[in-house]
């Protein structure tokens, strides 16, 4: 739209038609107060706060709904709209207990922060003050009422923002209250967006409330660990007798590709990092067959001599190497290399949930057309196949959902079941569970008489976009994926993005942690076992030794505990997991929150991982590795590139060799980067992600910066015909279950109980 | 969690016939059909007594809103409740006009004919006692709104008076 011209405080300012006031000063460093008004959100004009002078106007006005206008003349902060503001302030205060040092929001405040500000300090008021005792609505939430300034805030982010209107205003005046859908209770999605938008102390979480004051945490970005979404989420740590425990995760700086946004997930189940039942010394198999503690060089010596014991007399062959979906990239790329190196074995695998190799090969060279989760925040249509974005893809969904309600983007979903997402959805096509490949190949394929009406209207409707971009479940999988990326190539413009389950299933699988493929899907020549078969060789005594680096492969799959009683095996996990419990070795690990890296989201999205927190006595998976490497006496250098190189290019070198000396170190060089001093360090390894695997090679200040790098691996020529789609085996989470990882957060659990016993009573 | 917009006839229903066929077309009169909300949830008092569990959730279904919706607006106005009141619900209006001549005084004095206080009801449900606001019979305060009928320029003998009849009314 064109811009107008307007005067604001004297200073002549421009913005496009049909900005708000309170925006468009915003946006020029002029701060206008406001409770009610919220980004994204629907205008209420409920607080009052953002009154402002507009010349030719009779009244006060608020800024918050009134749209700039040509010559407009605006004042913000004269003594009459101070003193507008110190009424309002008084007037929200009348009832508002005045308990801020015991107050969760205390020192975090909007009220506190602009009672400051304004000097609402007297009050005429004399009246006792309305007070009602605080309600809990859920495991997570509660509602303390007189401390609510009916801003509305939290009844349209859960209206708009989340789509499940669970919260709404009863009765009137002073007596107006923030009511829940079930009476006493609330059933919704348990997502605590309401608890984060909260301006005041009204709505609290059960996991942070009355539990510390905010100044006392610090506060750390990183990326949380439960689905492949790959928000950003800022923990608040705090140091406790057994290192720094997490005791609050939440976004409100909205930095990040997520903005504001988390699930119950991300906000609440990071307390699995302080469940009790965490490991914190290494467990070692006595001769009278139980599990033991053992001093850390004892084990690590023992898994080191073991694993070279086997390699010489068994061969590598006989030796496998389960990763994790949960490690990062660096951890996910060592550890492939160990396998490889060290090891000398191609048995190396993880617990895959989609097809990645399978989009990766469909997609071919086309890597522009690799989609992000930022664009499902801007695509003007959007093809949904298969998945449940609600449950398994939060912010997938919220974004979604936010692109609809804000640019009216078509979205387009075709399912074997009924998902909450078609609420939004332009059309809609239920096909059968086996119909999938059916459906893309419709849609790739010429027209065809004998379709159904249904099918072939939902198709032209797609044929006639644009610009789609598509998402597409688990459910496509190996060569079903191809007639999907064929027909959106069709388009003039087509994005696509593969949905997997966990916080690094994509960085596993771009790391190379597969039987078939190095880092960034090279072939290797000699394909391993993967993971079932690693499973099945133990069985049949064919599996020597098997390093299980935070998987839980017999209680995911439920296998025989016996079917690995004749192989060495060593577990690296944060609990004593059912593999953990057959396990010689088992070393305790360090969570995703207290470690540091990269992970890449189910879109391609490469962020930095920041550690958060910290637990007395355990390891990263980074660090054991090393160590185990070193004990075997295996030539750390080459696992990972670290010091200043033994063979510097100084120079001097000429010719063809010139620059052969140390590459890392010529590289490092040429991309200003420093060489790292520590092989502890995982930016030695993200130097040689960057320099060695293909897609990877992204902005590394960026990067550092918090901003996600697209990762864009192109497929290499010599892919191999078949993907492994076979034993690819989806997660099937719902919102309050998080794969192997949700049962020991407790308050995840009690969620889910909580909603299952809503559930239960609603179907009678 | 979002209730489904379902087509006239609605069934089954927990009201007569009469009202049912009532509602199955008041929700067509308007442009959308929230605008029937009010409407239906003042025909559903003055056939149940009260806005009961089951009367919420099936106007929220005939109308395809949540019950949390329709009970946003039901405790918006004071006259809808939630609760049964007695067979005769006795409004007292104690706001300025009536205040100044004896409103306080006549609630007082039915407070203590009935036995009751604001918003109870009496052991045998004949009546219930309400203060409220403005009924809009200022010209003639005090006055009393009971059910639907209208009584003005009470003293407290003439409220005796009103309330004898319709105990009378009762034992009919």
């Amino acid at each position: 739209m064109a811009d107008v011209t307007f005067t604001v405080d004297g200073r002549q300012l421009t913005a496009p038609a049909g900005t708000l006031v309170i925006e468009a000063c915003r946006a020029a460093g002029i701060e206008i107060p406001a409770f009610c008004y919220y980004p994204g959100l629907s205008l209420q004009a409920a607080c009052r706060m953002c009154l402002v002078r507009i010349e030719k106007m009779p009244k006060l006005q608020t800024a918050c709904t009134t749209p700039v206008g040509e010559g407009m003349v605006i004042a913000t902060e004269t003594d009459e709209i101070k003193q507008a503001r110190k009424s309002m302030l008084e007037l929200l205060l009348a009832n508002h207990p005045l308990d801020c040092p015991v107050c969760d929001a205390g020192g975090e405040c909007e009220l506190q922060d602009m009672t400051f500000k304004y000097g609402a300090g007297g009050s005429k008021f004399t009246d006792i003050k309305n007070h009602r005792d605080e309600q809990q609505w859920s495991p997570v939430v509660f509602f303390d009422r007189p401390r609510c300034i009916l801003c509305y805030r939290c009844v349209r982010v859960c209206n708009e923002g989340m789509d499940v209107a669970a919260l709404g205003i009863q009765f009137r005046n002073s007596g107006a209250v923030i009511a829940p859908n079930d009476i006493t209770s609330l059933d919704c999605e348990q997502c605590g967006m309401c608890i984060d938008l909260c301006p005041v102390g009204a709505l609290t979480s059960d996991t942070y409330r009355y539990k510390t004051r905010p100044w006392e945490l610090t506060h750390v970005g990183t990326i949380c660990t439960h689905c492949g979404d790959g928000c950003k989420t800022t923990l608040g740590a705090r140091r406790e007798e057994n290192g720094m425990q997490i005791v609050r995760g939440d976004n409100r700086d909205k930095s990040g590709m997520n903005g504001d946004f988390l699930c119950v997930k991300g906000r609440y189940a990071f307390d699995f990092a302080n469940n009790p039942e965490r490991l914190t010394q290494p467990l070692v198999r006595q001769p009278d067959g139980k599990l033991a503690p053992a001093r850390w060089e004892d084990a690590i010596a023992l898994v080191a001599r073991r694993f070279r014991e086997i390699r010489e007399e068994r061969g590598g062959a006989a030796m496998g190497v389960i990763g994790s979906t949960r490690i990062t990239n660096e951890e996910a790329y060592l550890l492939q290399k160990f396998a490889r190196g060290p090891l000398q074995t191609a048995n190396i695998d993880h617990h895959r949930t989609t097809d990645y190799p399978g989009f990766v090969k469909a997609l071919g060279g086309e890597t522009a057309h690799f989609g992000s989760i930022a664009d499902a925040l801007t695509a003007p249509a959007i093809l949904l196949v298969g998945g449940d974005p609600t449950e398994e893809h939060p912010l997938l969904a919220w974004n979604l959902r936010t692109n609809f309600r804000h640019n009216g983007s078509r979205i387009y979903i075709a399912n074997h079941r009924a998902i909450k997402l078609e609420h939004q959805a332009k059309a809609t096509l239920r096909i059968s569970y086996g119909g999938y490949a059916d459906l893309v190949r419709s849609l790739a394929a010429s027209d065809d008489a004998s379709l159904p009406a249904e099918t072939a209207h939902f198709r032209d409707a797609l044929r006639a976009e644009q610009n789609l971009l598509i998402v597409f479940g688990a459910e496509l999988r190996g060569d079903a994926i191809a007639p999907l990326i064929q027909f959106g190539l069709s388009l003039p413009a087509a994005k696509f993005a593969c949905l997997g389950d966990f916080a690094n299933s994509r960085g596993a699988m771009d790391m190379g942690l597969h039987p078939a493929f190095t880092p960034g899907y090279q072939a290797v020549s000699t394909v391993g076992l993967s993971l079932p078969q690693m499973m099945d060789a133990a069985g049949r005594n064919e599996l020597a030794a098997l390093y299980v680096v935070g998987d839980d492969p017999v209680g995911r799959l439920g296998l025989a505990p016996e079917s690995l009683r004749n192989t060495f095996l060593v577990v690296q996990d944060m609990f004593l997991t059912a593999t953990a419990q057959v396990a010689d070795v088992v070393l305790p690990s360090a969570s995703l929150y207290e470690k540091s890296g990269t992970v890449t989201n189910t879109y391609g999205d490469l962020q930095p991982v920041k550690k958060a927190a910290d637990t007395t006595g355990v390891r990263s998976d980074l660090e054991l590795i090393i160590r185990i490497a070193d004990q075997m006496g295996e030539d750390i250098r080459a696992l990972v590139p670290f010091g200043r190189g033994e063979r510097g290019d100084m120079g001097q070198s000429r010719g063809v060799q010139s620059g052969e000396a140390d590459r890392h170190a010529v590289w490092l060089a040429a991309h200003n980067l420093e060489p790292k001093l520590s092989p502890f360090d995982p930016d030695a390894l993200l130097d040689e992600i960057q320099r060695l695997v293909p897609g990877y090679d992204v902005d590394r200040f960026a990067l550092m910066a918090g901003e996600p790098q697209p990762v864009r691996v192109a497929a290499g020529s010599n892919f191999p015909v078949s993907t492994g789609s076979e034993s690819i085996q989806p997660a099937n989470d719902t919102l309050f279950t998080s794969g192997t990882l949700g049962q020991y957060s407790e308050k995840l659990t009690e969620v889910n109980r909580f909603q299952a016993e809503k559930t239960l009573v609603a179907a009678g | 969690m979002s209730a489904t917009t379902l087509p006239a006839p609605f069934a089954p229903t927990i009201f007569s016939p009469e009202l049912a066929a009532r509602f199955d077309k008041l929700v067509t009169l308007y442009p959308v059909r929230r605008s029937a909300l009010v409407p239906m949830l003042l025909y559903a008092q003055d056939e149940i007594g009260y806005l009961s569990d089951s009367a919420i959730a099936e106007i929220a279904q005939r109308i395809g809103i949540t019950e949390l919706d329709v009970r946003n607006v039901l405790s918006y106005y004071s006259m809808l409740r939630t609760k049964p009141a007695g067979k005769f619900n006795v409004q007292v209006c104690t706001n300025i006009s009536c205040m100044l001549r004896g409103g306080r005084e006549l609630l007082e004095h039915c407070e203590r004919r009935l036995g009751i206080g604001h918003k109870q009801v009496t052991p045998d449900g004949v009546f219930s006692l309400e203060e409220v606001e403005c009924i809009g019979a200022c010209s003639w305060a005090p006055a009393v709104q009971v059910n639907y009928d209208f009584h003005d320029n009470l003293t407290p003998e003439a409220m005796d008076a009103v309330l004898e009849s319709y105990r009378a009314k009762a034992n009919e």
